[in-house]
């Protein structure tokens, strides 16, 4: 008898690690795709379209304000001549940066203070969720633009700010998955080995929670870009002379009679960018779980 | 005479339930309520009993994977009931253990080949290449072919991931390994591999295992020993055959009777027990079985049957044989 009685042909091809499985996966979510093309288009434009274009973002025309599009600007110009093209493209990386790190450090932190406290419970647990709680009630845009004016205004603040308020759903909702992933045998299996806790918390239980933390994560991208908008809108963001999308916006919302496309560009790019974020994170979700067909 | 490898003295679990304002504790699960047994070297010990009589409890107690409420676990010669987590962690390597659900019991994001290797990463055995080839010499071992070591779990079977839980557990030579219901949930087809698998490494690798189970047949065929459990208690331990041919507690009986024999002209007599197996928060006084033993006399209300010996290694827990 062969050794391998049991044996039955498995599906699909040879080998591969789990990085090219997701990305194979991934690549049969249409809508993800279009996403991530949208993505990489947008990153493109905003970090290197403009190694190769002619204007500062401080170029100012002032014989051409508010001026239409033309061939020498092709968004046309705002109130004080500047080129809406150029500044769209360099207000992109500062939003998408904000966005980025706005979304990162809050989710190192809430999977931290969510992995501890759903893996050992008790007393700790009891703890860490009560300083959640206690975040959690404090209302956040006032404190925002509290902090934002003590602190001052700049892009490292506004990062920090996002990350001190935002980390609590995502300890929430990793203290949550953990609750219930610690009761799969497999935890237990690991700790039948003599797996340390740190590493049954990082290395089995954290890949089984990844799908609903990624998209948080998205979420979180879109969520922060937007609210780095609105805090700039409200002139407590990034200081009005640097152009990010939010301070675009609040530039063009005297002017939103005269020139409507100054309030339309910006808003378009905010747009496409969020949504494509969370097309991506719902593709990114299914393509991690192994266990889904695609 | 057989070493002893294990021995289990009193052993005590119990689940406190918290309640009320101050989340004092109002009551206990006495899921395993002073049982005391021992396995030697190369033996198979089984612990039979229905479901809720704390066979499992007692195996993961037995290995520490839960802390016990008292009582005393006594692995070669040393007490380990009292051993802190971190002193349990170079003995795990000696007590492995294997699982019942083969869904639950591997983790879905890891590929197999890293299941059956993390043993060896724990503990810090061979190096990186010695550990590998480990692992592709384990999955032949256990009937798996090599080659599907990236592959996740949800793409095997669940006889074939029964396999890969077998080849978690012997890969850093385990002397002892608690075997909890491995085939209760497999096809009838597959358990008979799965045993005979599980036969054919204990001969190979002189191991020990205490098998938990309810099917009597696979029982009778695996062990040398049986322990029968009710509500938390042993009340009867003989040798195999010994059990099965001279039954003796009211308990035994009635589950032996409940056997099919696969002749329909044999008449057999049927014990069926009356009532519910009683809550384990609250059990019967004296004797645990008394609401549903047909031998109940006032004594057993009254009285905790001791262990005694009716025949060499063969001992009962029951009034019936004070009173003869």
């Amino acid at each position: 008898m062969s050794p391998f009685e049991t044996e039955v042909q498995l599906a699909g091809s040879g080998p591969e690690s789990y990085f090219s499985m997701v990305i194979r996966r991934l690549l049969k979510h249409k809508l993800a795709v279009i996403s991530l093309g949208i993505l990489i288009s947008i990153l493109i434009f905003c970090f290197v379209v403009p190694l190769f274009f002619k204007y500062e973002p401080t170029y100012s025309d002032f014989s051409y304000l508010y001026g239409s599009p033309n061939s020498r600007y092709l968004f046309g110009t705002d109130n004080l001549g500047h080129d809406t093209f150029t500044r769209l493209m360099y207000g992109g990386r500062i939003s998408l940066i904000v966005g980025f790190s706005a979304a990162i450090l809050p989710i190192i932190f809430g999977i931290i203070v969510g992995a501890f406290a759903g893996y050992y419970g008790g007393v700790l647990d009891n703890i860490l969720m009560r300083i959640t709680d206690a975040f959690l009630s404090v209302p956040s845009f006032p404190i925002y633009m509290a902090l934002a004016k003590v602190m001052g205004q700049g892009v490292i603040n506004i990062i920090l700010v996002f990350s001190f308020l935002g980390w609590m759903v995502d300890a929430r909702l990793v203290r949550g998955m953990f609750l219930s992933l610690k009761e799969n045998e497999y935890a237990e299996a690991a700790k039948a080995i003599g797996v340390s806790n740190l590493r049954i918390m990082f290395r089995h239980l954290l890949p089984n929670a990844m799908a609903p933390i990624l998209v948080s994560v998205t979420l979180t991208v879109g969520g922060a870009i937007l609210s780095e908008a609105g805090l700039s809108f409200l002139g407590l963001g990034v200081p009005s002379s640097t152009p990010t999308w939010g301070n675009m916006l609040t530039n063009a919302q005297q002017d939103i009679f005269i020139a409507p496309r100054l309030v339309i560009w910006p808003g378009i790019m905010i747009f496409i960018t969020v949504l494509s974020f969370n097309f991506l994170g719902d593709g990114l979700r299914d393509a991690m779980d192994p266990r889904l067909k695609l | 005479m057989a070493t002893r490898l294990v021995e289990v003295q009193k052993l005590k679990k119990w689940f406190p339930i918290k309640g009320g304002v101050f989340s004092t504790t109002v009551a206990s699960v006495r899921a395993v309520d002073e049982v005391s047994f021992f396995i030697d070297q190369g033996e198979t010990l089984s612990l039979v009993g229905e479901s809720g009589s704390g066979k499992t409890t007692t195996g993961r107690t037995m290995l520490k994977l839960l802390q016990p409420t008292s009582g005393k676990i006594i692995y070669k010669g040393k007490d380990i009931s009292k051993l802190t987590p971190n002193q349990m962690r170079p003995l795990r390597r000696n007590m492995q253990i294997m699982f019942q659900d083969p869904y639950g019991s591997l983790n879905p994001r890891m590929p197999v080949g890293d299941i059956i290797r993390e043993p060896l990463d724990v503990h810090s055995i061979g190096t990186r290449k010695e550990r590998q080839q480990a692992v592709a010499t384990m999955m032949e071992t256990v009937g798996l072919r090599p080659e599907y070591e990236r592959r996740y779990p949800h793409e095997f079977s669940g006889g074939q991931r029964q396999r890969i839980g077998v080849a978690r557990a012997i890969i850093i030579n385990p002397e002892l390994l608690v075997l909890d219901e491995p085939i209760s949930a497999l096809d009838v087809s597959i358990q008979s591999q799965i045993i005979n698998l599980l036969q054919e490494l204990q001969q190979r690798l002189n191991l020990t295992y205490l098998f938990i189970a309810h099917d009597l047949a696979v029982v009778r065929h695996m062990s040398d020993r049986v322990a029968v459990m009710y509500l938390g208690k042993i009340v009867e331990t003989a040798d195999n055959d010994e059990l099965f041919d001279h039954p003796f507690h009211p308990y035994t009986q009635a589950l032996l009777s409940a056997v099919p024999v696969p002749d329909p002209d044999v008449k057999r007599e049927r014990i069926i027990l009356q009532g519910d197996v009683p809550s384990p928060i609250n059990p019967p006084s004296g004797c645990h079985f008394r609401t549903r033993c047909p031998y109940a006399m006032p004594i057993c209300k009254e009285q905790e049957p001791a262990m005694i010996e009716v025949a060499p290694g063969h001992t009962v827990a029951c009034h019936l044989l004070t009173r003869k």
